[in-house]
């Protein structure tokens, strides 16, 4: 099941990545209005979330997406845009392929 | 437990710690001391807060030292020293003057740690107004409540939180004079009563005299939840600045050249007392950084910023645990020399972790919003009892009491027996009331002692440790929660009859707020109404009150005079014996 589904995440495209990122964002602040989302401004000044749902947040982007998202790594997620990209990138580097 | 103890060395540590001896420190301290070490007003005018941590500094030999260093969200940086804080301040004292806002006016800001916050904060102490700063992560109804109870006749923000959170209160706040927006880039919308708090402080004097301040005027005002009603505005007065001043020295250890950067935000009272009022009162660095938590960026200030006394929050701690210690030892924190943690007790772990990820061990302290100041304390020359809140400092006397009805209380001598945790009242930082509402703070003394609401014991050698709320408020990353505002606003939703909020356990907040609803007939449990539940809470109340769980139930147990028994919910939540449970009323 891990292994089809990690298989699965490596061809998802950008739209099916911001998707799963909504969704994770939504189960934890259902208020967001997704349209709303200036996509290259920091997430934080535009969805209320404290520290802890922010960790929340990643963990559940871990579970979803089977990738690992070290702390070091955090600053890549601020904006909707960045997060895309840096996730993109990781899911690739699973399947072995270069960077999109 | 117990046998477990960090030991520290008798000599030889560079600066000397301030107490270096508890016992002897304890019996020479007097507080009519401490207030000798202090300016006071010149004239004999009195006690100002803000001259003692600002003006006196600024006339003297420290006038060019730096006083906060201030790091934006996104990199920007700008330094203030003494001098140049002086000014400033005395130019947001003018404007409240020119302004016709006079003594004892409530001045609140709402505002990320922004230096105009500080300033805001410093410049309302010099005009005597009573400084409230309010978190900036509050939902609309938390601030509402807070500013009306408080008749705020001023509120200091930010544009994106004057658009996003204040716009829509006007109308509801009919005390609130004026609103001066911080502008950020914007158009700040000039409606009557808004102003450009930028435009306001270029055409202020930059001179200000304090006028005479009484050391019993108040000064400070902090909002705390109780387990009813609403939040309680805990009133704290000028000469407080005694106990934040010598706290700073003995339980933070604080030396003129120390690099201070205390974590929290002002909108608590952490933030306020240690953020802004002792370091600056000890003439230090202080730094303040405007950013959210973040592991690496918080290992960079340390190291760059070459800070060498650290006051931060057990979640913190514990959110820098999960990157592991490997992460904080690729960076390097030459001058970091001692470290506090307050808000909630820290686990013995988190303690010895600062050994392996600094190699110093983390200090815990307990205070609360009404004493205004550190009171019980790990000190840096004592040895550390990990997982103990420490000792009393010098000037406090501190017992476990346990209440024998009808007012009376009972002082527990012998070690290690659970109790209250109770002080004798009459240190300067003391909560002088709470506003409006003397029935409140009548109920917290009785028999000559303060009660904390705090329970706890204290072992054979005067440690203290903390054992649990005495009440049902939550303590929640380092912030007090108060249930029934909670269930206030998820009660507002159509949908629900009933609401019950308690405090889950949890490795990382200490407690999380976990909300219990049952619904009205008509309406079904699932998870889109869950998620719309969630969300409605979070937009009143903001992500730092607001529930981080939603359970449905078909009806919540109440005791037979009908209050929500949240202590049932918690027990059952934890799977514990439900114990007692005969003044429950059936379920219909």
């Amino acid at each position: 099941m891990f292994f089809f589904r990690a298989c699965a995440m490596a061809e998802m495209t950008r739209e099916q990545i911001k998707a799963v990122v909504f969704d994770v964002l939504g189960a934890i602040a259902p208020e967001l209005d997704a349209a709303a989302i200036a996509p290259d401004k920091p997430l934080r000044e535009q969805v209320d979330i404290d520290s802890f749902d922010f960790l929340n947040v990643v963990i559940r982007l871990h579970e979803r997406l089977g990738v690992d998202i070290p702390e070091k790594d955090y600053g890549e997620l601020l904006t909707l845009d960045g997060a895309i990209e840096y996730l993109s990138g990781r899911l690739a580097e699973r399947a072995g392929r270069p960077r999109l | 437990m117990l046998s477990e103890v960090i030991s520290k060395p008798r000599s030889g540590r560079r600066p000397a710690p301030n107490l270096a001896d508890y016992e002897r420190t304890r019996a020479e301290f007097s507080w009519e001391r401490v207030a000798q070490t202090l300016s006071g007003l010149p004239g004999g005018r009195g006690t100002n807060i803000a001259y003692e941590a600002v003006d006196r500094h600024a006339a003297g030999a420290r006038a060019g030292h730096l006083a906060l260093r201030w790091l934006g969200r996104n990199g920007a940086r700008r330094d203030f020293t003494y001098r140049e804080l002086a000014e400033l301040t005395n130019r947001f004292a003018s404007v409240l003057r020119q302004l016709g806002i006079g003594s004892g006016s409530r001045v609140f800001v709402l505002a990320g740690r922004i230096p105009e916050l500080y300033v805001s904060v410093l410049g309302a102490l010099k005009n005597r107004c009573v400084a409230c700063p309010l978190f900036s992560a509050f939902g609309p109804e938390p601030i509402h409540t807070r500013l009306s109870l408080g008749g705020g006749a001023v509120l200091v923000t930010t544009e994106s939180l004057y658009r996003r959170k204040i716009a829509g209160l006007r109308e509801r706040l009919p005390q609130l004079r004026y609103v001066l927006v911080v502008s950020e880039g914007g158009e700040i919308p000039l409606t009557p009563g808004v102003l450009d708090f930028g435009r306001l402080m270029a055409s202020a004097s930059p001179w200000f005299r304090i006028p005479p301040t009484d050391p019993e005027d108040a000064a400070l005002l902090h909002f705390t939840s109780g387990t009813t009603g609403r939040p309680k505005g805990a009133i704290h007065v000028h000469g407080a600045v005694l106990a934040h001043y010598v706290t700073g020295q003995l339980a933070l250890d604080l030396h003129p050249e120390d690099v201070f950067w205390c974590t929290a935000d002002p909108g608590w009272v952490t933030g306020t007392s240690y953020g802004i009022i002792s370091p600056l009162t000890n003439g230090v660095t202080s730094i303040v950084d405007e950013g959210d938590f973040d592991t690496e960026r918080w290992y960079a200030i340390l190291g760059r910023e070459r800070v060498s006394v650290w006051y931060t929050a057990p979640t913190a701690v514990r959110m820098m645990m999960k990157a592991g210690a490997e992460a904080a030892r690729r960076h390097e924190f030459p001058d970091l020399r001692f470290i506090a943690s307050v808000g909630e007790p820290l686990n013995p772990q988190a303690v010895l972790w600062g050994t392996q990820a600094f190699g110093l061990p983390i200090h815990d302290n307990w205070w609360q919003t009404e004493t205004g100041g550190i009171m019980i304390a790990n000190f840096a020359a004592m040895d550390i009892r990990p997982g103990s809140m420490g000792r009393p400092l010098p000037g406090i006397e501190a017992a476990i009491v346990r209440r024998s009805g009808a007012g009376r209380i009972e002082v527990v001598a012998e070690p290690g027996v659970e109790g209250e945790l109770a002080l004798k009242p009459g240190w300067p930082s003391m909560f002088r009331g709470y506003l409006n509402d003397e029935e409140r703070y009548r109920k917290c003394f009785a028999g000559g002692w303060y009660l904390t609401g705090d329970l706890a014991k204290r072992d054979g050698d005067g440690y203290f440790w903390f054992v649990g709320r005495a009440d049902d408020v939550i303590k929640s990353s380092g912030h007090l929660i108060g249930p029934f505002e909670v269930e206030s606003a998820l009660m507002e939703h159509p949908a629900v009859a009933e609401a019950g909020v308690i405090g889950k356990p949890d490795p990382v907040q200490f407690e999380t707020v976990k909300a219990f609803v049952s619904l009205k007939r008509g309406f079904d449990p699932g998870e889109a109404l869950r998620r719309e539940l969630l969300g409605f809470a979070r937009k009143r109340l903001g992500a730092a009150v607001a529930p981080k769980e939603i359970d449905f139930l078909p009806s919540l147990p109440r005791t037979r005079s009908g209050k929500i028994m949240r202590r049932l919910l918690k027990v059952r939540e934890l799977g514990l014996p439900e114990g007692d449970t005969s003044t429950l009323e059936a379920s219909p």
